[in-house]
Parts: C-alpha cells; sequence; structure tokens
C-alpha cells in the first residue's frame, strides 16, 4: 500500500502547489488593477493561501461533515452501525476507532474524511442504514475504511475545502467584480483608465476558472482510487458480493443527497447527483461505473486478496493497466472468501427491513432531540424540544399523559 | 582523496539502509505482537457478555437449566485457560462456542424472549462479538503475512538473519468448525 500513499502524498502537494499558484496569480492581477501595486495584491493572496490551506488540513473534515450536515452519534444510538465500524477498524489494522457521523437524509451513500488515520470519520446517510442489511453494510463500511488506510481522506477533504472555496470565490468575485469593473471603469474615467480594462479582463478568466476546477477536481480523485477501495473493502470483510450487493441496492436508489455540491460529491461511495428521479448512471465522471464495480468484486472467484481482485479487473478491462502494481501485490497472498451463510442452515436473525426503518427514524428523532412517551394504548408520541405544556393528549385513545418535567 | 570519500559515502548509505530495514521489520513485529493482543481482548469481551446473556436468558428458560449451567461452566473454563498456551486456549473457546450455540438454539422455543429487547442487544453484542474475534484473527494472519514476506525476501532477508528476526506463527484452527467464525444462529 505504501506506493499508494505516496502517490496520494504527491497528488496533495501539487493540488495545493496549483491551487498556490491560481491564488497568486489573482493576487497579483488584483494588486495590479485595484492598489496599482501588485505586490501588496501578491501578500494578501499569501495570506489568504495560508489560511485556507491550514483551515483545509486542520479543519477539513469538519467543515465536510458540517456541509453535509452529518451529525457525530455514539456507540449506544446506534450499536449496529457502531459495531461494524469497530470490525472493519479491527480487520484493517487501523489504530484508533474513527468517529462515526449520521446523515438525515433517505438518500443511501457515505463517505470517510479526516487529516490522516489517527483524525478520521465515517458518515452514512440514514437511507444506506435503512436500506442495507449487515454484510452490505459491512461492505460500504469497508469501503470507507479502505480509504482511510489509503491515506485517500487527506486529499478529500482538501479538494473539498480549497477548491470548494475556490470556485465558490471565483463565482462570488466574478460577479462582484463586474460590478467593481463598472464602479472602476468610472473611476478609470477619472483617472489613466487602464484598471477597469485589466479588472473585466480578470472577472472573464475567473468566470471562466471556476468550471475548470471544478472539473479539476474530478481529475484528482481518480477512479483508480474507488476501485481500490473496493479491493480493499472485499480484502477486509473476506466477503466481496456483500459490497457488490450494496453498491446493486445504491445503483438502483433514485434520490440525491440533498447536501452534496461539486466540491463534495468525490468522497462520496458513489455519485451523490441522479438526473432528475432517474437511478445513477453509470456514466459519471468522479467514479467508476457502478456495473462495472459490481461485476469486478462478482468476479472474484478464487479468494479476497488484492491479487484476486486485481486479476478480476484485468478479466473486465482486457488490456488496461492493472489497479495494482507488481511490487504491492507482492508483498500480500492467497486469502480466501467467507463462506456465505448456506439458506438450510438457520440463518442468523437480523433486523428486515421494517426493523431497521424504525430503528433509524427513532435514532433521527432522538438526535433532533424530541421525547418519546409511550403512551398506554401503546401509541408512541414524539414530543418536540420545544414543547410547552406539562402534558399532552394522545389522538389515539385520549388518554391525557405527562410531559417529564426534567426537560 | 575522492576514492576516500566515495567509500565513506557508501557506508554511510549502506548503514541508513541497514537502519530502515530493520525499523521496518521492528514495526512489522509489533505490529503482530499488537494484533494477538487483539485477539485476547476480544475474547474477553466474549467472557464479559456471558453472566449478562445468562441473566437475561433464566428468566424465560425454567427448563433449560443445564444448557445454561453448560454455558456458565464454559465460559469459567475458558476463563481459566488464559495464559495456558495457545492450544488450551483455543479448546477452551471452542467449547465456550459450542456450549454457547446449543444455548442459542433452544432460545427458538422462546417466542417471548425472543422479543425482549434486552435480549435482541445482547444477540447484537454477541454476533459483533464473533466478527469482531474473526477479524482479529484475520489481521493477526494478515500481520505475520506481512513479517514474514520481510524477513524472507531478498535483500530485507540480509537484515533479518543478522539482526535474528523469526518467522511469525500463523493462527491455525485445527477443528474445520473453528475455521469460519463460529457462527451463532439465533434463528
Amino acid at each position: 500500500m505504501w506506493e499508494q500513499v505516496r502517490s496520494n502524498r504527491i497528488r496533495s502537494a501539487v493540488l495545493v502547489g496549483m491551487m498556490a499558484a491560481l491564488l497568486l496569480a489573482v493576487g497579483y492581477l488584483l494588486g495590479e488593477a485595484f492598489l496599482g501595486n501588485p505586490v501588496g495584491g501578491l501578500v494578501i493572496a499569501l495570506v489568504i493561501l495560508l489560511v485556507l490551506n491550514l483551515v483545509a488540513f486542520f479543519q477539513g473534515d469538519n467543515i465536510m461533515l458540517a456541509v453535509s450536515g452529518a451529525r457525530k452519534i455514539k456507540r449506544d444510538d446506534h450499536p449496529r452501525l457502531y459495531n461494524i465500524v469497530e470490525e472493519m477498524k479491527i480487520a484493517s489494522g487501523l489504530e484508533r476507532m474513527p468517529d462515526i457521523y449520521i446523515i438525515d437524509d433517505p438518500a443511501m451513500n457515505a463517505f470517510a474524511t479526516g487529516r490522516d488515520a489517527n483524525h478520521a470519520s465515517v458518515a452514512v446517510t440514514a437511507g444506506l442504514l435503512q436500506a442495507l442489511n449487515r454484510d452490505e453494510l459491512q461492505g460500504v463500511v469497508g469501503h470507507e475504511i479502505g480509504h482511510i488506510k489509503n491515506r485517500d481522506v487527506l486529499l478529500m477533504s482538501l479538494c473539498g475545502v480549497l477548491l470548494g472555496a475556490i470556485v465558490l470565490l471565483a463565482w462570488y468575485g466574478s460577479r462582484m467584480m463586474l460590478f467593481g469593473g463598472m464602479a472602476g471603469g468610472r473611476r478609470g474615467s477619472r483617472g489613466g483608465g487602464g484598471g477597469g480594462g485589466i479588472i473585466i479582463i480578470v472577472a472573464i478568466v475567473l468566470a471562466i476558472l471556476a468550471p475548470i476546477i471544478a472539473q479539476l477536481i474530478y481529475f484528482a480523485i481518480s477512479r483508480k482510487r474507488e476501485y481500490m477501495a473496493d479491493a480493499s473493502s472485499a480484502l477486509y470483510t473476506r466477503y466481496p458480493e456483500g459490497l457488490a450487493s450494496a453498491l446493486e441496492k445504491l445503483a438502483g436508489s433514485k434520490i440525491e443527497v440533498k447536501a452534496a455540491n461539486d466540491a463534495t460529491a468525490p468522497a462520496y461511495i458513489i455519485n451523490p447527483f441522479r438526473k432528475k428521479g432517474r437511478a445513477a448512471a453509470d456514466l459519471t465522471s468522479t467514479h467508476p461505473p457502478i456495473s462495472e464495480r459490481i461485476r469486478i468484486l462478482r468476479s472474484m472467484a478464487g479468494g479476497a486478496s488484492l491479487a484476486d481482485y486485481n486479476q478480476a479487473y484485468r478479466g473486465i478491462h482486457k488490456g488496461g493497466k492493472p489497479v495494482f502494481s507488481a511490487a504491492t501485490l507482492a508483498s500480500t497472498g492467497a486469502v480466501g472468501i467467507r463462506a456465505a451463510v448456506p439458506e438450510t442452515a438457520p440463518v442468523e436473525r437480523e433486523p428486515s427491513k421494517v426493523e431497521r426503518t424504525r430503528e433509524v427514524s427513532d435514532l433521527m428523532w432522538r438526535m433532533n432531540r424530541y421525547d418519546t412517551i409511550t403512551c398506554e394504548c401503546g401509541t408512541k408520541l414524539k414530543i418536540p424540544p420545544d414543547f410547552k405544556r406539562s402534558n399532552v393528549r394522545c389522538p389515539h385513545c385520549g388518554r391525557i399523559n405527562s410531559v417529564r418535567p426534567n426537560r | 582523496m575522492i576514492a576516500l570519500y566515495i567509500i565513506l559515502g557508501i557506508i554511510v548509505l549502506l548503514v541508513l539502509w541497514f537502519v530502515f530495514i530493520y525499523n521496518g521489520l521492528v514495526r512489522l513485529r509489533n505490529q503482530m505482537q499488537n494484533a494477538w493482543a487483539q485477539i485476547d481482548v476480544q475474547l474477553k469481551r466474549r467472557h464479559d457478555l456471558i453472566p449478562n446473556l445468562v441473566e437475561t436468558v433464566k428468566g424465560y428458560m425454567k427448563y433449560e437449566r443445564e444448557t445454561l449451567e453448560a454455558v456458565t461452566n464454559a465460559r469459567n473454563l475458558a476463563q481459566q485457560a488464559i495464559g495456558k498456551g495457545v492450544g488450551a486456549q483455543s479448546q477452551a473457546e471452542q467449547g465456550l462456542s459450542g456450549a454457547l450455540s446449543r444455548l442459542l438454539a433452544v432460545v427458538e422455543n422462546y417466542p417471548d424472549l425472543k422479543a425482549n429487547q434486552n435480549f435482541l442487544a445482547l444477540q447484537e453484542e454477541l454476533t459483533s462479538t464473533e466478527n469482531k474475534i474473526s477479524f482479529s484473527r484475520q489481521y493477526y494472519n494478515d500481520s505475520v503475512l506481512g513479517l514474514n514476506n520481510r524477513v524472507q525476501m531478498f535483500p530485507s532477508n540480509f537484515v533479518a538473519n543478522m539482526t535474528g528476526f523469526k518467522l511469525g506463527e500463523f493462527f491455525e484452527v485445527e477443528a474445520p468448525a473453528e475455521r469460519e467464525a463460529p457462527k451463532v444462529s439465533f434463528s
């Protein structure tokens, strides 16, 4: 895995360097245009750059989680999810348990973020928790832990924050400068007149740059990374079918992640965007086609090792470049696939879809600080946090229930 | 003079290379030892869950005292086996797995118990603990493989031989029933 880690470091450095160059160029131009002195603009740009990079490095994960509306949960909030993350943490040999977040969204998706393996978080949507069974959820969590182990997370949060900030700046900046350009034009009529022209050029350049930068994110997060995380998931769970079947369910879902945007999209396990009510398309620029990822996972007949994934990948991409280099594969060995639970055997009792739905909706009520009172007739009353009265009438049987005063 | 510098340079590079490889080996060995300790952590967690399980189940299962006692005894045996060698320990743990699955097989006859919230939570904990035991064994074996590859492969095998690194021992499960994670069936 060390090669992959190194290549990620280089990519991160290149990305940060490109951002720096872009910002400095903008600073130079603005300095020239507004201050009449390019050095002043450069200094301001340098300060902004430093702050942005520091923020992205130390707070990138928090920003990403906040932007997606993710909320941290504790073990007792959802023991099954916590256990699954811990299982994958053990299987991957991660030293610290990642923080677990839930996104209150019926869409099915998940992402991992963080600075390094010791500052990492995994976020899943409520829809995912509800739709996937234990094996499938394990596959998805394995994929996210794979991103953490392969050090993809720093690059993703750098991408998310830096490029997101630049896209926003460019968008607003270009509009502000169109205004400023007009004002400058008026000022320019009084003295000189060169400033207005430059500003308008800068505005145009920035307006053109913004979408290109958005595209850059897509290139920075290569598709290969997703394949590698899939391979890691198969390795950790020893059960590629779990992830394959989870991806199948994810692909079939028609709901977009509300809180996703261009800057955060690459971090998700599958592309969070949908074309108006359609299922996830195969042709997405940030992620490899889902159907292909499923096919690779399902053709891993021989075992669950990285070499087996590589072989399955090459079986589908005839003559393509392999996912893993020979050097990486040499340090791994043969690994068997865990047997599926035979149908004749007494199957492990798992919560059904209905039970999972209730579990998740109860969790969401709790997380929104609603109280639950069980009426004597069995009806569960949800009391909102700003409920002022001391008792409430059950709409079902008419009994008066007292609301606990210690709220 | 230049020749001397070149020789000195080569020596420095060799020493650096040696240190680099040696540290890598130490890291892998520590990782392996830590992975081994993790297995014990998970086994202990299973031991800790059992009194709780027996307590929850007892009220419902009036006629299954023998099954319950078998579980408690197996758990005590497994606890005593800690530190008595891998063989004794894995045998005791197998006994515990067997007793547990017998207990959980008779749960089938008690629908009230199957609906008990406490029991459902315990069931999740038990399933997950069994998974964690097998995942920690899996990771231990992965770590052993990593170390052994380094110890045997060229050129790190020179350093390993010089500093006396030994091959790690894989965790092999003897009985085929134990090869997979002992499946706890709660049907």
